[in-house]
């Protein structure tokens, strides 16, 4: 690993009016290597992605690449010059064929006509590569998202080898995908391709990287071999303090507070819809936290979305308080007190235009009609309140939520179904995507939650996360649950949650 | 740059600052206003008053295009309006009557909302597309209003539906007095309540708002009658000013003017953010655009053009692309990009 680095920014200052977004951060990027860049969720990592690729300009600082100095003015220009992002949102155009979002505006070309058969081979040859073998002709909708992330890098590859960006590429794959991934990762690594990755899991970056660079509230921490820091204090270097929140959680014992049997506030009898989730039994009571469990695409996030009247059952019967209703929208889930928020935060969540103020009071404000509006003054209590107790930076009510992080955007979409004081919440990947720290809250937040008596339903792909908080855990493998596992002493661990999935048995 | 520089109606200010400047080179009393029989006379009036109907049809298309539609039926709207007003008018015992002349309005504006029903409708409960669902409207509204006078201009000479148009109270025109309730009102309304950021969200993002509960339909709905009887409003004041219905001339294209008032004023034709005051500022631009082109006498044949270029500025001087390529290249040899947001 002496080889001269292929990439070097030093002193790298970017400000936003009002934000220190980078202050004097240092960075290099060797040939053959994969480095991971850590840091909390608005630590800078996205900002320095952007200035590196010519999104943004730099107030001051220097980037070389190869040994020349360059200053891209977008991504084109970047990748150029050999430097290819793959977001974490694949950026391709799922109706178009794989071999077409390969080679989309290259075609290769012959008197201006496409040439479709050279294009399909060359695609199938690249895809070969990376050992996808792919019908190229087929839409990349087709694809699972792993395939579809795999289609981009394979593009990126394709245009310029020299630097691959590989932004939060994991957050939406499964165990087996990741692993798939990490192959492609590695074989590219022997081409001598630097990879820049950057994953909010740490397993994942231990997994993979050669060295990690960490970034704290935009300004360099230290640069790292990864065979020389423990996870324990990378963590500390990420967030600046010990990390004792987790280990707190984990040590507590999961009892639900009030007395049971309880009338449970949601009963789902027989209920499903075709094509999204078979007909299922669950019973969610206060003070409960039900963690769903079980792979991509098994019909979590569906199961979910009729419980809060987003899609509508085809089968079975909703009980709410033991009432059998017809939740035919998302507001009268509301107005029973069913909270949800979505996976798609950016799509399904958050409005982005709108200030962090207009969208914390957003669902409040629809249930009370828009004749009512909520006065300002309480709105400002309330926003004020909830950006201090859930940590949401920039701590400004009139920022667009669309300039936060991922992570304060999950907290802004918490906030803004927390202050309809529900009775049941239905969080679907609230961690995802988003910084230890953050993570830990939540979870924190949960929990201090369902103490309270407040029920909630936890989605989410991490299985220890499922297993810490929740009471049951119900198991769901390929659109049917399969089964509930009782986990309120304690003592369920992930290998008897995987063997669940990876049986279907029935129990 | 200051803060007043960058705030986003600076520039179509100054283009119309510079619009009405330009016309005191060709008429040097330009800004002269005079009182005369108890009047306000003088070009500034005339601006105002040309641009009445306009600012009342950009006011409701604002509404609509904040919720992500277009109303392209806002013309059809205006003649059907005028029509039955004049109509109605025309057929009362005595046409100076002012409750007679109250009902016609009344009815008018009944009509007018129900094309609003009609447009909202089809948009949000029958899910055509807002392009396609107002066309319809648009073509079918003046085949209604030309049916309905026959295809005659149908002349009224009523004293009190003559004042909505082109009366004065204290000295200024009555029309202009409307424009200016209905628009404080609307605001008032729609800031005050909460249907703004409701409209707001609805329009940015769909998907999200009905996850949070929102119920876009009535919200649609509401803007589409809004805009309708805005334009009704704006058709009862062009018929007024003329004093008569005439259902080919009356808001013809208005449509597209005000298209381009709602995006000089700021607003995204897809949705979302929107300034009231940004569509009323566009109004007046454009029928201060249309003064000047008289003023300084640009040849009848040439008025078209005239106009794309100013807007051609006006648009120009809107993008920040533009004006970053164009005041940074000055000042630092090494330009960064335009956008500048954190994600």
């Amino acid at each position: 690993m002496v080889d001269p680095p292929i990439l070097q920014m030093t002193g790298i200052r970017k400000t936003f009016p009002g934000v220190v977004a980078l202050d004097g951060v240092d960075f290099s990027l060797r040939p053959g290597e994969v480095h991971a860049l850590m840091g909390e969720n608005g630590a800078g990592k996205s900002t320095l992605i952007k200035v590196l690729t010519g999104v943004y300009g730099i107030d001051a600082g220097d980037i070389t690449l190869d040994g020349a100095p360059v200053r891209f003015g977008g991504p084109l220009q970047a990748q150029q010059a050999g430097i290819s992002t793959v977001y974490q949102e694949v950026n391709l155009c799922a109706n178009l064929s794989v071999a077409e979002n390969i080679f989309i505006g290259r075609e290769p070309r012959r008197f201006g006509k496409i040439r479709w058969s050279e294009m399909r081979r060359r695609s199938a040859e690249l895809l070969a590569g990376l050992d996808l073998h792919l019908d190229v002709a087929a839409p990349l909708g087709t694809y699972s998202l792993a395939i579809q992330q795999m289609v981009a890098i394979a593009r990126a590859i394709d245009i310029s080898a020299k630097v691959l960006i590989l932004d939060e590429p994991t957050s939406s794959l499964d165990a087996s995908e990741v692993e798939r991934l990490f192959q492609v990762m590695r074989r590219l690594k022997r081409d001598g391709v630097a990879i820049l990755f950057i994953s909010h899991f740490l397993d994942q970056v231990y997994a993979v990287a050669d060295r990690m660079t960490v970034l704290r509230n935009g300004t360099l921490i230290g640069e790292y071999a990864t065979a020389e820091l423990t996870q324990m204090q990378l963590v500390t270097k990420m967030i600046g303090k010990e990390l004792t929140v987790l280990e707190r959680l984990e040590e507590e014992p999961r009892t639900v507070t009030a007395d049971a049997p309880r009338q449970p506030i949601v009963e789902a009898h027989e209920l499903g819809r075709t094509g999204a989730i078979a007909p299922f039994e669950l019973a969610i009571r206060g003070g409960e936290i039900v963690g769903l469990a079980g792979l991509l695409g098994s019909g979590r996030t569906e199961l979910a979305r009729l419980l809060f009247g987003a899609d509508r059952p085809d089968h079975g019967t909703l009980k709410i308080d033991g009432r059998p209703v017809t939740l035919r929208t998302p507001r009268m889930a509301m107005n029973h007190g069913i909270a949800f928020s979505s996976e798609n935060r950016r799509t399904e969540g958050v409005v982005g235009e709108l200030s962090v103020r207009e969208n914390i009071v957003l669902a409040l404000q629809a249930s009370r009609g828009w004749s009512r509006p909520i006065p300002r003054r309480k709105q400002d209590e309330l926003v004020e309140r909830y950006i201090k107790t859930l940590g949401i930076r920039p701590a400004d009510p009139d920022v667009a939520v669309r300039n936060l992080s991922g992570g304060n955007q999950q907290k802004v979409l918490l906030a803004r179904w927390l202050i309809t004081e529900p009775r049941l919440l239905i969080v679907d990947e609230p961690t995802r995507g988003i910084d230890v720290g953050a993570k830990a809250e939540i979870q924190r937040l949960l929990v201090e939650l369902a103490d309270g008596g407040m029920a909630v339903l936890f989605v989410s792909a991490e299985l220890e996360e499922v297993l810490r908080l929740s009471h049951k855990i119900e198991v769901l493998r390929e659109r049917h649950l399969i089964e509930e596992v009782d986990n309120t002493g304690g003592g369920v661990d992930a290998d008897r949650i995987m063997q669940a999935i990876a049986s279907g048995a029935k129990s | 740059m200051t803060p007043l520089v960058r705030h986003r109606l600076f520039w179509p200010a100054v283009v119309l600052v510079l619009l009405l400047v330009s016309n005191v080179f060709f008429a040097p009393r330009f800004f002269t206003i005079t009182l005369q029989d108890g009047h306000l006379y003088g070009s500034l009036i005339d601006v105002l008053r040309s641009a009445t109907p306009l600012a009342l049809v950009a006011l409701g298309m604002t509404m609509v295009i904040a919720t992500g539609g277009i109303d392209l039926s806002v013309g059809s709207v205006m003649a059907i309006s005028g029509a039955v007003a004049c109509l109605f008018i025309g057929d009362l015992s005595d046409p100076g009557s002012v409750g007679g002349v109250l009902l016609a309005v009344g009815l008018a504006l009944g009509l007018s909302a129900v094309a609003g029903i009609w447009n909202g409708v089809l948009v949000s409960v029958i899910g055509i597309q807002p392009i396609i669902a107002t066309l319809i409207l648009m073509v079918a509204g003046r085949g209604i209003a030309q049916l309905l006078t026959g295809g005659q201009i149908i002349n009224v000479s009523s004293p009190p539906f003559r004042v909505i148009g082109a009366g004065y109270l204290l000295g200024v025109p009555v029309s202009v007095i409307i424009v200016a309730v209905v628009v404080a009102a609307a605001v008032l309304l729609i800031r005050r309540s909460a249907l703004g950021v409701l409209v707001e969200a609805v329009g940015a993002s769909p998907t999200a708002s009905r996850l949070a509960g929102i119920r876009a339909r009535g919200l649609t709905i509401m803007a589409y009658v809004f805009a309708a009887v805005c334009a009704g409003i704006a058709g009862l004041i062009f018929s007024s000013n003329v004093a008569s219905a005439d259902s080919n001339a009356a808001g013809n294209l208005i449509e597209l003017d005000a298209i381009l008032a709602v995006v000089i004023g700021g607003t995204a034709l897809t949705g979302g953010r929107f300034s009231i005051a940004g569509s009323v500022l566009g109004a007046v631009l454009i029928s201060a655009l249309d003064i000047t082109t008289y003023t300084i006498g640009v040849p009848a044949e040439t008025t078209l053009l005239f106009k794309a270029v100013v807007v051609v500025i006006l648009c120009l001087s809107q993008s920040a692309a533009f004006r970053a390529a164009v005041f940074r290249r000055r000042r630092t040899p090494a330009a960064t990009p335009a956008a500048e947001v954190p994600a």
